[in-house]
């Protein structure tokens, strides 16, 4: 009987164990990633950049050139490698840690640059490696390692919405939210990181993919309790949708 | 011969290009802003990169980006921007990145002032970011060396994947001297290890992350072994009238322009003295010191700061008496007082200096 294979691993894609929780986005979006690269035949041109953060080890899973970055700078050297290779697809990926709170500096000035790479963003509301502190992105109320009675405004201010400030600026070309705790959300997401990597790749400017993923280590639940919480909770903070798609005139 | 007067810093900048870096990345900050403007006006005439970046921070980060992927490239500043870029430079030696830096100092601590100061030698030679690491630390004295000691910078650090530091000063990177042009590199080493986009091999991987028990230790061995070779090999050093000298002068630097002019006065004098003057800071030249320091009975030792260089002269010299001279964050020698500090070397008036 001859077989026929309609799932596998993508080819950009190692076939490795991961090291991430179980449940977590990150896995997820790391193979939407590789899916995008394979379906767009650019795994030969790919340049990702992995951040410090759970997601330092991306290159053990991509099968493509990768750099590390030291905290929060992701931007800046993706910034490097873009310039010296514009040609290339180059990716930022980034926690919000990294990319809003130590990075916010590299990330507002590359996306006002309109450098032309694609920022991918995974939101999960804490600093995950580190065990689950409060990050710029933490809900009000939420309770984290360094919030015990949970996110205070009127000390700790209010959660940054990334993908809405990235669309403030004239020179970003692309900028969504979307999520990886549902199948509809991984359909979504995987069309916006493919939409971006073409967008990249034609030279139209800053593309940025920002992604709802849970932690559910860190936050204490289950992986599915935790992909509940996004899809009824973290959505009315960070709502879902496009915010920027348009070119700079 | 083809000399142009130029500022040493634009002698530099000049220099990064012949040596066929065509990316910098940098933030204004005197007393190297010279340094920026030229590259924003010459990159784009030699097919090259110029990006202002928003902090230090990023700029050394974008060069990290640019060596990742295979590039001759530079940033230059200066010592509160230095400081800032600390973690990025502990970063790139880690990841074995190839890349040149410079250091215009200036008087510090803190905001100090925008005059030339040698008061980052310790931050420059011992490290300044985490972890076990040097750079290659050159020292010019003037223009033409500027952009000479740039260019062997790149050599050096392809040579060894070792970042490279252009230790320089604020007088250096102000003074307007004549300077022959150098020929254009035309050849560039081959990097294989290169982030290029993995086509026809394995993919490449720029990292200085291992969790398992080896590869950080490993990792450690690579650079020390390298370091271990860079001593061996390229420890470089000036001497000026040092043949029959009684009497040493040590000086790096603009100082060491200085120095060569009391040297002279002294020697009018009938005061045998002479000078040994380190180009490479790092690697150290302990060993001539150590041997020259045989034949004289005192060594003086002149640096812009409280004294740094001299716990290395310290290191090199064994029974010979040692002396210190000290002009603090942002004041300058003059001849006449280093000539009057050989003087007081010479009569015993000079208490020796010891660790502290
Ligand atoms: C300069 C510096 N400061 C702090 C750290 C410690 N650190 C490592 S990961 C991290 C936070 C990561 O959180 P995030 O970016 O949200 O990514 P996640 O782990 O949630 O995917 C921190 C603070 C570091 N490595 N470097
Ligand atoms: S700690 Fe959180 S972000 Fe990190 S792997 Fe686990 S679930 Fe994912």
């Amino acid at each position: 009987m001859a077989t026929k294979i309609i799932f596998d691993k993508p080819k950009s894609m190692k076939d490795v164990p991961m090291h991430y929780c179980p449940g977590c986005g990150h896995g997820v979006v790391h193979r939407l990633i590789c899916e995008a690269i394979d379906e767009l035949n650019l795994r030969e041109k790919a340049i990702g950049v992995a951040p410090v953060g759970c997601a330092v080890l991306a290159y053990d899973y991509w099968d493509f050139d990768v750099s590390e970055a030291a905290h929060g700078r992701a931007a800046a050297v993706a910034t490097g490698i873009k310039r010296v290779w514009p040609d290339r697809l180059v990716i930022s990926y980034q926690g919000d840690g990294d990319l809003a709170s130590i990075g916010m500096g590299e990330t507002i000035h590359t996306a006002n640059r309109g450098e032309n790479i694609t920022v991918i963003f995974i939101n999960n509301a804490n600093y995950g490696m580190t065990g689950g502190q409060m990050a710029p992105t933490t809900l009000v109320g939420q309770k984290t390692p360094t919030t015990p009675m949970g996110r205070e405004p009127s000390s700790t201010g209010f959660p940054i919405k990334m993908a809405e400030l990235i669309a403030s600026f004239p020179a970003v070309r692309y900028s969504v939210r979307t999520t990886v705790a549902d199948f509809k959300g991984v359909v979504q997401t995987k069309m916006a990181i493919k939409k971006a990597f073409e967008l990249q790749m034609k030279g139209e400017g800053y593309t940025f993919v920002e992604i709802l993923s849970n932690c559910n280590t860190n936050w204490e639940m289950s992986p599915v309790d935790a992909n509940r919480f996004i899809l009824e909770t973290m959505v009315q903070t960070f709502p879902l949708g496009t915010f920027k798609d348009e070119r700079y005139v | 011969m083809n000399k142009v007067l130029m500022k040493g810093n634009e002698a530099m900048a000049e220099g990064a290009i012949r040596a066929g870096c065509r990316y910098y990345f940098g933030y204004p900050i005197t007393p190297q802003n010279e340094v920026p403007a030229y590259f924003a006006k010459r990159m784009p005439e030699v097919g090259g990169v110029f990006v202002q970046a928003e902090s230090e921070t990023a700029s050394i980060n974008m060069v990290y980006g640019a060596a990742a992927a295979g590039a001759r490239v530079m940033t230059t500043t200066s010592s509160p921007g230095y400081s800032l870029m600390q973690e990025g430079v502990s970063y790139l030696a880690g990841s074995r990145l190839p890349c040149v830096l410079a250091n215009v100092q200036r008087g510090g601590p803190g905001l100090g002032n925008i005059a030339a100061s040698q008061a980052d030698y310790f931050q420059a030679t011992k490290g300044g970011g985490h972890g076990d690491y040097h750079l290659i630390v050159l020292a010019p004295a003037s223009a033409q060396e500027m952009m000479d000691f740039t260019m062997l910078a790149f050599e050096l650090s392809d040579t060894y994947r070792v970042p490279a530091l252009i230790l320089s000063d604020g007088i250096v990177g102000q003074m307007v001297e004549p300077v022959e042009l150098r020929d254009f590199v035309e050849k560039i080493p081959e990097k294989p290890w290169a982030l290029t986009g993995a086509r026809g091999r394995k993919p490449n991987v720029i990292r200085s992350l291992w969790l398992d028990d080896e590869g950080v230790p490993l990792n450690n061995e690579w650079l020390q072994t390298t370091y271990e070779t860079i001593r061996q090999k390229e420890v470089r050093w000036e001497t000026f009238m040092a043949e029959d000298a009684e009497y040493l002068v040590v000086a790096y630097g603009s100082t060491s322009r200085t120095a060569k002019s009391a040297i002279l006065l002294a020697r009018q004098e009938g005061i045998k003295v002479g000078l040994i003057r380190p180009i490479t800071l790092w690697p150290f030249p302990y060993q001539i010191l150590s041997s020259l320091s045989l034949q004289v009975k005192g060594i003086l030792v002149c640096e812009m700061s409280a004294g740094q260089m001299v716990e290395d002269v310290a290191l090199a010299v064994d029974n010979t008496p040692l002396y210190f001279a000290g002009e603090l964050g942002g004041r300058m020698f003059t001849d006449i007082k280093i000539q009057d500090k050989i003087h007081q070397m010479v009569n015993g008036g000079l208490q020796q200096w010891q660790p502290r």
